[in-house]
């Protein structure tokens, strides 16, 4: 300073005074997992394509592409899929879980109505792929790679594409329409499908078609059995059969009275069949309680609303034509069903075992490597079985038997494929921390219970298969978008810009065009007093101490 | 309430901004060219509610004014701060005045712009709570009859922080200071003593009295417009939080403002011409105590020793203000408000306690006021 002594000094700002210098500790923009995306079977981004769908208009879109990364078909999830996300959802301990599923349909029925399709996101690699199996796996697996260069060719034993979605899921949870329509925006990005083409031997198929890896994904088709002791002309058939039949030309003749017998989704959906196929009775028997069923609540209230009826405690004894022998079971100290030796007679035209299914790994046998364990396949962290270039996913590989399930199955092997083609072997980027409910300020969350899907009447259920949950419209959908809490991650609610009492959280103008997180702390004269922390509704910032 | 309205169910209306809002809707806070009135480098105590109840105030008054606002600023934390020579936090026109005399500085201000004819430019008056409540008083209460053109804002921080903690007009019963404890063995400053200034500027009919609180942006600067659309004199009455001298967390200062208003200990209105014309009603109800727990001035009311008689008192006090200001949303109000209470991060979730009244203690509250005198 040249100024003389005791002379007035000119007027300066504070901010010369860098107050960043006081702080211990910094706040810093996290970006924590969101409880849907990490219970997300598929592996969806989920809070990240409802923020774009929050805009609605061509937000719509952009969050459709966003799915669109992870799994191929938004519509048939958004009917079928369980959604362990809602089971997570955050909202659900502060109202009601977000209906990610409804919003996901909306999106799916949007991108079908508008044609939106999808291109390839790489160059061609050269590299040939062999997908066995048209079903959920298979066929994300064959889009996955398909998006990654790979030419892919897809070898499936049956008349139709979609497996299990399309012979194991009635037509009242998935109108064939959209299936159709998911399965062809697929095999219109090039993927080759050849239609009853049984792969017997697998080594054999792939060097006749000069494959240079190959995915299995053959599900679970073979119904499993149980003895049941009966005589000439009970009439008992197998689940699998009967759904399978209903694609078919003629439908399956099971009489007026039918009795189902398994306590899974599969029972669930055979018994309601069973009752639109014109049956007055249909008896769902099992031999524990309803509690340890397990089929989803849903299923089994969306059966007893369309009056199927349930026997628990009970095991068929024997079958005898257009009867049955019924034994009362308890359940032990285990929770294990055992017989009390009291029987009752139970009319029934037709029994339907339901009592879940095996896979067929015949095209495996005698392939060096193969490994095979409770009758799936092992596979390794990468998908790939013991042989090496083969990869196996979905019900045929030991995990949880969902399509979405399988769906993830059909991604996770497509990139380590991808990987191992190109000699560059996936590495999944580290998952972080979870967006816990603890780390959200939920006082900035005005209250919005979820918007109820509208169902299709009991009454008009009994005959005709047409869909039973219906889809949520523009404007509900757009709420149901906007209910997301957006857990762990920025969602520019500018609360961090506006309580800072230093105003060191900066806005930065771009940030839209980036589509980043809009703000930066000013280090100059950050404090560390922690209130854009606490007061960041999504806990997207947390507090770092600073190395001293 | 008004700003009410805009109904986003992401984050509601609370937050500060919401990417979905045409911007026209947004808060003043949430705009990237806010006129930042108190910049940065200020020496404010980490989490400083005066500083931010400052900042949110004067930056809805330049924006109402278009940027035509000269401020007179009595001695306290808020000048010192601010202002250590040469250097100045402020941007926007401003003369410090001293500790007793703000509102007569800016009558001052007032006068002048009125001879030159500038009416355009608007003035407001500003202290804490010890130089207006106290020190300041008889300059208020002259400007409010003299009916000058002046926005006085309060910023309450319930005592004189720059002086170490010391009891004001304003600190809460049973609240510790630093420096002036009563006399007698117990810290907590007594009951029935005090005042309450937006009562007292609602006697002088003035055209129009509010308060407010940090935590609620929307409310604050909704009122802060509405009192520019006045000529007279005008008061606004903020609560802000002293990490400091409450001994509280940096980090809880809005969170303590939030608690405030949802035990119903600072009612949170406005009033035109002496008459209330609106209530922030309570969103979530809480006892008393989760507000008193987060400050260290009241910790000689918990533990072993503590003292469940003072806080019944302090409830009954939280609501008496509920019944007198009807802060409880009506029924068909309530239908529309949310479930469970969960404050911020941390709180326990679940139904809170249930909040004991003033009938239901009565013997009790009767005996205090037999021996200390009747509560304000």
């Amino acid at each position: 300073m040249d100024k003389p002594f005791a002379i007035t000094l000119d007027v300066g700002s504070s901010l010369a005074n860098k107050t960043g210098t006081w702080r211990t500790e910094r706040a810093v923009y996290v970006d924590r997992l969101p409880p849907c995306n990490h219970a997300c079977p598929a592996g969806e981004n989920i809070q990240r394509w409802l923020y774009e769908a929050e805009e609605g208009g061509e937000g719509y879109e952009r969050a459709w592409r966003r799915i669109m990364e992870d799994n191929p078909f938004p519509a048939i999830m958004g009917r079928v899929c369980y959604h362990p996300c809602e089971t997570s959802c955050n909202r659900g301990q502060l109202d009601e879980s977000v209906g990610i599923n409804s919003v996901e349909r909306f999106l799916g029925d949007e991108a079908i109505k508008n044609g939106w399709t999808v291109e390839a996101a790489a160059p061609p690699s050269g590299k040939r792929v062999l997908v066995v199996g048209a079903g959920p796996s298979g066929l994300s697996a064959a889009y996955h790679l398909t998006r990654l260069g790979h030419e892919v060719t897809i070898h499936e034993a049956g008349p139709m594409a979609g497996g299990m979605m399309r012979f194991g899921i009635p037509k009242y949870r998935l109108p064939r329409d959209v299936l159709g329509a998911e399965v062809k925006r697929i095999l219109d990005m090039g993927v080759r499908l050849e239609l009853n083409a049984k792969v017997t031997n697998i080594e054999e198929s792939m060097r006749e078609g000069g494959f240079d890896a190959a995915f299995l994904a053959v599900g679970a088709h073979i119904s499993k059995r149980a003895y049941i002791p009966a005589g000439e002309s009970a009439h008992i058939l197998d689940a699998l059969s009967v759904l399978r039949g209903m694609e078919g030309e003629e439908r399956p003749m099971l009489g007026r009275r039918v009795v189902v017998y398994g306590g899974g989704n599969t029972a669930m959906d055979v018994a309601r069949t069973a009752k639109r196929l014109g049956a007055e009775e249909a008896i769902v028997v099992y031999r524990r309680t309803r509690e340890r069923m397990p089929a989803h609540d849903f299923e089994v209230e969306e059966a007893e609303e369309e009056g199927v009826m349930m026997r628990w405690l009970s095991t068929i004894k024997h079958a005898d034509e257009g009867k049955l022998l019924i034994e009362k079971m308890e359940l032990d100290e285990t929770g294990f069903p055992q017989p009390t030796g009291e029987l009752e007679e139970l009319e029934a035209d037709s029994v339907v075992l339901a009592l879940g299914q095996d896979t067929d790994l015949s095209l495996l046998e005698g392939v060096a490597g193969i490994e095979v364990e409770d009758g799936v396949v092992k596979v390794g962290p990468n998908m790939m079985t013991g042989c090496e270039g083969v990869f196996a996913g979905g019900d045929m590989v030991p995990d949880e038997r969902t399509v979405t399930v399988g769906i993830g199955h059909g991604k996770k092997a497509a990139r380590h494929i991808d990987g191992w083609l190109r000699g560059m072997p996936y590495e999944p980027p580290p998952k972080h921390e979870v967006a816990t409910f603890d780390k959200l300020n939920t006082w900035y969350y005005s209250d919005a219970p979820r918007t109820v899907q509208p169902q299709l009447d009991p009454i008009r259920r009994q005959g005709t298969f047409d869909e039973v949950v219906q889809g949520l419209d523009e404007s509900n959908a757009l709420f149901e978008a906007r209910r997301c809490l957006s857990c762990g991650n920025c969602f520019s609610c500018d609360n961090c810009y506006g309580v800072c009492p230093d105003n060191a959280v900066l806005k930065l103008s771009d940030a839209a065009e980036a589509n980043v997180n809009g703000y930066e702390i000013d280090l100059d004269y950050c404090k560390g007093c922690g209130m854009c922390v606490s007061e960041c509704p999504s806990g997207a910032i947390r507090m770092e101490p600073e190395e001293i | 309430m008004p700003e009410e309205q805009i109904k986003f169910y992401q984050a509601g209306s609370f937050a500060v901004g919401n990417r979905l809002l045409p911007p026209e809707q947004r808060s003043v806070q949430a705009r990237a060219e806010r006129s930042n009135s108190l910049t940065s480098g200020h020496r404010a105590c980490q989490g400083c509610g005066e500083a931010l109840g400052a900042r949110y105030a004067l930056d809805a008054a330049m924006r109402a004014t278009e940027g035509r606002l000269i401020a007179a600023n009595a001695t306290g934390c808020l000048e010192v701060f601010s202002t250590p020579y040469p250097e100045s936090s402020w941007q926007l026109p401003w003369i410090h005045s001293l500790f007793g005399n703000a509102p007569a500085v800016a009558t001052g201000i007032a006068a002048a712009l009125k001879a030159k004819g500038r009416t355009d430019i608007r003035v407001v008056g500003q202290g804490g709570d010890g130089g207006t409540v106290d020190i300041g008083f008889a300059c208020l209460s002259g400007m409010f009859e003299r009916g000058d053109d002046v926005l006085y804002i309060c910023y309450d921080n319930e005592a004189y922080m720059n002086t170490g903690v010391q009891r004001s007009g304003a600190t809460p019963p049973a609240a510790r200071t630093a420096t002036t404890k009563p006399v007698g063995p117990e810290p907590g400053n007594v009951f029935g003593q005090g005042k309450n200034v937006p009562q007292i500027a609602m006697a002088h009919e003035i055209p129009y009295v509010a308060t407010a609180t940090v935590a609620e942006l929307r409310d604050l600067e909704h009122k802060v417009e509405r009192a520019m659309e006045f000529r007279g004199p005008r008061y606004l009455h903020i609560f802000v939080p002293c990490p400091l001298g409450w001994g509280s967390a940096s980090r809880d200062t809005i969170r303590i403002a939030r608690l405030v208003k949802e035990t119903g200990l600072f009612p949170v209105f406005e009033a035109e011409h002496g008459e209330v014309v609106g209530v922030s009603k309570i969103r979530r109800r809480v006892p008393v105590e989760e507000y008193l727990r987060l400050q260290r001035r009241y910790a000689h009311l918990f533990g072993p020793k503590g003292h469940p008689e003072v806080i019944a008192r302090l409830q009954g006090l939280a609501d008496r203000n509920i019944r007198r200001f009807g802060l409880l949303a009506d029924e068909a109000e309530a239908a529309d408000l949310p479930g469970p209470a969960t404050d911020a991060a941390g709180l326990p979730q679940g139904e809170p306690e249930p909040v004991r009244s003033l009938e239901e203690d009565t013997n009790l509250t009767r005996l205090l006021i037999e021996t200390h005198g009747s509560p304000r």
